[in-house]
């Protein structure tokens, strides 16, 4: 690989372009990066640092963000397991087997990529409201779901949905069912034979599209947005948190707030290009977004 | 383990890959099914292990009906055409799999499942290699370590989708030789699938021809090679040519003209003449054979391969001449066929023209009809 590469740079090739429009490329490449990501990402830790390292941690400590913390936390931990299971079953089956529907149900996984999160957060409104059909009865049970926790779980379970389903089909369409016909012909269980046999042949697929979904999970602005509520200490995940500091005029605390996110993302960013570096004929053939 | 396959059919939406095939193995047979691609014989392999199951028809393991059981409780012995080795074992793990998933009173010590994978690497001949992983295995390995593994389980019978498929001729013919020799070590009633007539041949007890979701004949190599029950069992194996005639007063009939071959009791009628390039005698002049014209022809071997076009529509046939022979050389050519075949126009069994071999091939012909 390594050599190969070497080989293409040293002698051109058909397909390589001069010297100089290679140099321009990249500097277009690079200096967009710098400008759109690098900078704001920059931004973001000096303000949120700009009043000491005292400040920020009196801002992360503060009441309403501690809980928006934790809720952030509670939300990811319910809905990336969820859409795990759900994403390794819808792919499991859309892989290997053959029904009616199928194609259906692949657009269908889809969707939340398609539709703005703003509209599923008010299809939820839509369903649970109190001019719903099931809104009035709910309420006279007591069972609160929007402006609340179960709410903002249901917005973010739908919106990150697709990420794991969407990682494992290809692979698994790409390994198809040789494997685990062989361990069910040598006499192992469907149990046996997903946890020996196709588990571990789906494992950093998998991985990558929990590090996605979990990424999105706890990033979500728009569809929680309109499930919250914007209960202070009580609805609020951290994207919300964010955003009210920010009207606030509350800029050491809203880039605070805004730090740990951006830290996420840095963290999962960094993970996923460890794995795709050693792992990556493993991962590759996967779906990119 | 005896195996009686009986009517079995398999339709994949209203499509039949299988049609009513029936076939008996003996305990012990080195089975070959052969066949062109879309002839069913893989499906055929899938529903004797239980991968797929029949829309119709019983297949018995001996006396006990297999048909409705799983492919876990058929206990056989798979080999895919792609290995399906478990790319994240070891080769020793890949191969003690099968006795590692056991439970309850047939749970197996580690110890015992490592001796055991360990012989029958050696069996295999890949002593030493049990600590790798199947990517670091060249192709003939990787073949050799999935046959280990199927036979870890000691198989009631072990079948093979085919085995050879996949890898470069030297390494093909080694691998064949060596299968026919551990065949005869273990004694595994086996059926493998192949599409090369070449090793169906060499390597099986007896072949079942398959087209169109059909058995078309079983029988050894001899059998199916010297006796073709059918036009297209003739024309799939070995090489022939055929020419369209007309049988009548047990005479053959081409262009109106009799080609001096008897035609025994055939029914009368159109029909198709089969014969060999092979088996053909050159004549001088022809009065009651067949001529044509070169239309071209090339140097095959120690012989020359001629293309005749012959009679009033050109039909185009191939017969070998002797370099030596004086025929090499001329633009037109007589023979006729020493040893052939009639068929009635699309029919089955006809009359032979092997006169010194026995004239019933009906013994031969597939369970079936």
């Amino acid at each position: 690989m390594a050599a190969s590469r070497r080989g293409t740079a040293t002698i051109r090739s058909a397909v390589s372009e001069n010297p100089a429009t290679r140099g321009i490329l990249i500097a277009v490449a690079l200096g967009f990066l710098g400008v759109f990501l690098l900078l704001p990402l920059l931004a973001v830790f000096t303000q949120a640092f700009a009043k000491g390292v005292s400040a920020y941690l009196e801002a992360l400590a503060e009441p309403d963000s501690r809980s928006a913390i934790r809720l952030t936390l509670l939300v990811a931990a319910i809905a990336v397991p969820l859409n795990l299971v759900f994403g390794v079953s819808a792919a499991w089956a859309i892989a290997k087997f053959d029904f009616k529907g199928k194609a259906f149900l692949t657009t269908l996984i889809d969707l939340p990529f398609s539709v703005s999160p703003v509209i599923s957060g008010l299809v939820y409104v839509l369903l649970f409201g109190s001019s719903s059909l099931i809104g009035p009865w709910l309420m006279r049970h007591g069972i609160q779901i929007l402006f609340a926790v179960p709410g903002i779980v249901l917005a973010t379970i739908f919106v990150t949905f697709p990420f794991v389903a969407r990682e494992l089909i290809p692979l698994m369409q790409d390994q198809g069912t040789a494997d685990e016909e062989a361990a069910l012909s040598l006499g192992a269980t469907g149990w046996q034979t997903f946890r020996r046999v196709t588990l571990p042949n789906i494992k950093w697929g998998l991985l990558y599209g929990v590090l996605l979904c979990n990424a999105r999970a706890m990033g979500e602005f728009g569809a929680v947005s309109v499930v919250s509520g914007h209960i202070r200490g009580l609805t609020n995940t951290m994207p919300l948190q964010v955003e009210i500091l920010y009207n606030e005029y509350n800029f050491a605390g809203a880039f605070a707030v805004a730090s740990l996110l951006a830290l996420l993302a840095l963290v999962t960013l960094a993970i996923k290009t460890l794995l795709e570096f050693r792992y990556g004929s493993a991962i590759s053939g996967a779906a990119r977004h | 383990m005896d195996l009686s396959i009986r009517q079995v059919r398999k339709e994949f939406d209203h499509f039949a890959a299988l049609e009513d095939v029936s076939l008996d193995i003996r305990s012990g047979e080195l089975i070959a099914l052969l066949g062109p691609s879309g002839s069913g014989k893989t499906t055929f392999l899938r529903l004797i292990a239980g991968l797929d199951m029949p829309t119709g028809g019983t297949i018995l393991f001996g006396e006990e009906d297999a048909s409705r059981k799983s492919v876990q409780e058929r206990n056989v012995g798979f080999v895919f055409q792609s290995y399906a080795l478990f790319r994240h074992m070891t080769v020793l793990d890949n191969v003690g799999f099968g006795l590692s998933v056991r439970k309850g009173a047939e749970r197996i010590a580690r110890a015992e499942i490592r001796r055991r994978a360990l012989e029958l690497l050696d069996l295999v001949q890949l002593s030493g290699l049990e600590k790798r992983y199947p990517h670091q295995l060249s192709g003939g390995q990787r073949q050799r370590v999935a046959l280990a593994r199927a036979m870890a389980i000691e198989p009631r019978v072990l079948l093979l989708d085919e085995p050879f498929g996949a890898l470069d001729a030297q390494v093909r013919r080694e691998l064949r030789r060596w299968l026919r020799e551990i065949h005869d070590a273990t004694g595994h009633t086996t059926v493998f699938v192949t599409h090369d007539q070449e090793e169906a041949l060499e390597l099986a007890d007896r072949v079942v021809v398959m087209n169109n979701g059909r058995i078309e004949q079983v029988g050894a190599a001899d059998d199916v090679y010297d006796r073709p029950v059918s036009p297209f069992v003739f024309g799939f194996i070995g090489e022939s040519s055929n020419l369209p005639v007309r049988v009548e007063n047990r005479q053959v009939w081409f262009d109106d003209r009799p080609l001096g071959l008897d035609a025994g009791d055939a029914a009368g009628g159109d029909a198709l003449l089969y014969f060999r390039p092979h088996d053909v005698e050159l004549l001088e002049g022809c009065g009651g054979c067949l001529a044509g014209t070169v239309a071209a022809s090339r140097r095959v071997a120690e012989t020359r391969r001629v293309e005749l076009e012959i009679g009033v529509k050109r039909r185009r046939v191939e017969i070998e001449v002797p370099l030596d022979h004086p025929a090499a050389s001329r633009s037109r050519i007589a023979f006729r066929p020493k040893r052939w075949r009639i068929f009635p126009n699309g029919g089955k069994s006809a009359s032979t023209g092997m006169r010194h071999l026995e004239r019933d091939a009906n013994i031969l012909a597939p369970t079936e009809s």
